[in-house]
């Protein structure tokens, strides 16, 4: 049976790991290659790598720091942050990563979209979506969720999935660093409306969280940060509880 | 031991190199006629469009060259679709190493592509689940599926059960990504280059 994914992201400043709340109040949290295998090895079924400070002088860095990735985890892994062109995703595929996620390009120019999916193939073609809820309705940001657009999420999931996307990771900026659960009716009904896989993030606090972005929210993974860096859940407890919860996992 | 994966221009190609560097085997990325027919084992990876695929295969002859080969040839993915006689994507016409359609998956309740790690079965005598367990998992992406058939040597399950693995000759077959898949799918190549 097809399983649910358990993917722990890494975001990265100047080649570390850090993670914050709310996306500020930045901490270390350690070596992404380091951390990156060990995750693998403690049954991550995917990573996500989130350049938080992409700038050009740090592609470099990024491209570098994804080679040495790819040399030592053995499950897929995705990258974003900053990917605004072709070249850009030719760089971070050539140098091993699995798939990449793109969010504010994305939104400036939605054919980026069906350029990538066209040149690179969707499956490795992740659109995030950061969406905050303002003023009755969900809205799409960008520049970390700082920025809002005026563009609603439900819509623009469906577009994005329509112009090539392989998998959507909704981050939901209201739950996000909360820890008190995922946004599981965003998520439910975007993944209801769509044909492919919806990777849920923002909100994890807890194992029972996991249990209701899958049932609730109909997500096809789920993804957190700060809960696996400071070790508050070990992925293996994570997956046996929710395997034992009737969740398809891979063990 | 010679290794060549099949170089022609069919997505990314660096996680399959990168799994052999895992393993610490040399490998050589080529197109070249006479370094296929001469190495020991041949990895044929891919990703990508069957139809853009076969192109860009034709272009270099290679899609006379593959089916002749004599030593162990891998291949994944999109690789395996190709070797099969005919897809349906874009109605392509294949290499036909395995006598078998490649059809596009049909669900309403079920997503598609199918994505994410899927338990396989395989058969007793598989000889690339060496050390493995019956059931194991293993990181799939695809939209168009082999269905189960006499060269079947290992089954999935989505929408239908499905050919996770093909056997024939000196040609095996993997749908799924090995080069991603884990130390399941580590031993799985590892089991393909001590053939």
């Amino acid at each position: 049976m097809l399983t649910k994914r358990i993917i722990p992201c890494l975001d990265i400043k100047d080649g570390r790991t850090v993670k914050g709340t709310n996306f500020v109040d930045l901490r270390d949290a350690g070596d992404p290659v380091e951390l990156g295998a060990l995750y693998a090895q403690e049954g991550a079924d995917e990573l996500v790598f989130l350049d938080i400070t992409a700038t050009v002088d740090d592609r470099k860095t990024l491209v570098n720091l994804v080679r040495e990735v790819a040399r030592h985890v053995n499950i897929p892994f995705t990258v974003g942050g900053g990917i605004s062109s072709i070249q850009d995703v030719s760089a971070l595929l050539n140098a091993g990563a699995d798939k990449v996620s793109i969010n504010s390009s994305a939104v400036r120019n939605p054919d980026l979209i069906d350029e990538l999916a066209l040149q690179f193939g969707s499956q490795c073609i992740i659109v995030a979506i950061d969406t905050r809820w303002v003023d009755g309705t969900d809205w799409v940001h960008t520049h970390g969720g700082r920025k809002i657009t005026e563009i609603q999420t439900i819509p623009w999931a469906k577009e994005v999935e329509n112009r090539g996307a392989g998998e959507i990771l909704l981050t939901s900026m209201d739950a996000d660093g909360t820890k008190a659960g995922f946004a599981n009716a965003l998520t439910s009904t975007i993944s209801g409306n769509s044909s492919i896989p919806i990777i849920a993030s923002g909100g994890a606090g807890t194992m029972e969280h996991f249990y209701e972005v899958f049932t609730e929210g109909k997500a096809d993974a789920g993804l957190a940060a700060s809960i696996f860096h400071f070790k508050e859940i070990a992925i293996l407890d994570l997956k046996n509880y929710l395997a034992s919860k009737g969740i398809p996992m891979r063990i | 031991m010679e290794i060549a994966i099949v170089k022609y221009n069919a997505g990314n190609v660096a996680s399959v190199m990168y799994a052999l560097d895992r393993i610490g085997v040399p490998y050589t990325w080529t197109d070249d006629e006479a370094i296929l027919r001469q190495a020991d084992k041949v990895i044929f990876p891919g990703v990508g469009e069957a139809s853009t695929a076969m192109a860009h295969l034709k272009e270099k002859g290679l899609d006379l060259l593959i089916p002749q080969l004599k030593q162990p040839v891998l291949a994944t993915c999109i690789g395996m679709q190709l070797l099969c006689k005919h897809s349906e994507e874009n109605d392509t016409t294949c290499m036909g190493v395995f006598d078998v359609e490649v059809k596009r998956f049909q669900s309403h309740e079920l997503k598609i592509p199918h994505v994410g790690w899927n338990s396989i079965h395989a058969n007793q005598d598989n000889p690339l689940m060496e050390g493995l367990k019956k059931e194991e998992f293993v990181y799939f992406v695809h939209s168009f599926y082999v269905p189960v058939n006499p060269l079947t040597t290992a089954v999935c399950d989505y929408v239908q059960p499905f050919s996770a693995m093909l056997h024939q000759d000196n040609f095996y077959a993997a749908q799924f990504h090995a080069e991603i898949s884990g130390m399941a799918g580590q031993r799985i190549i590892e089991n393909f280059l001590a053939l």
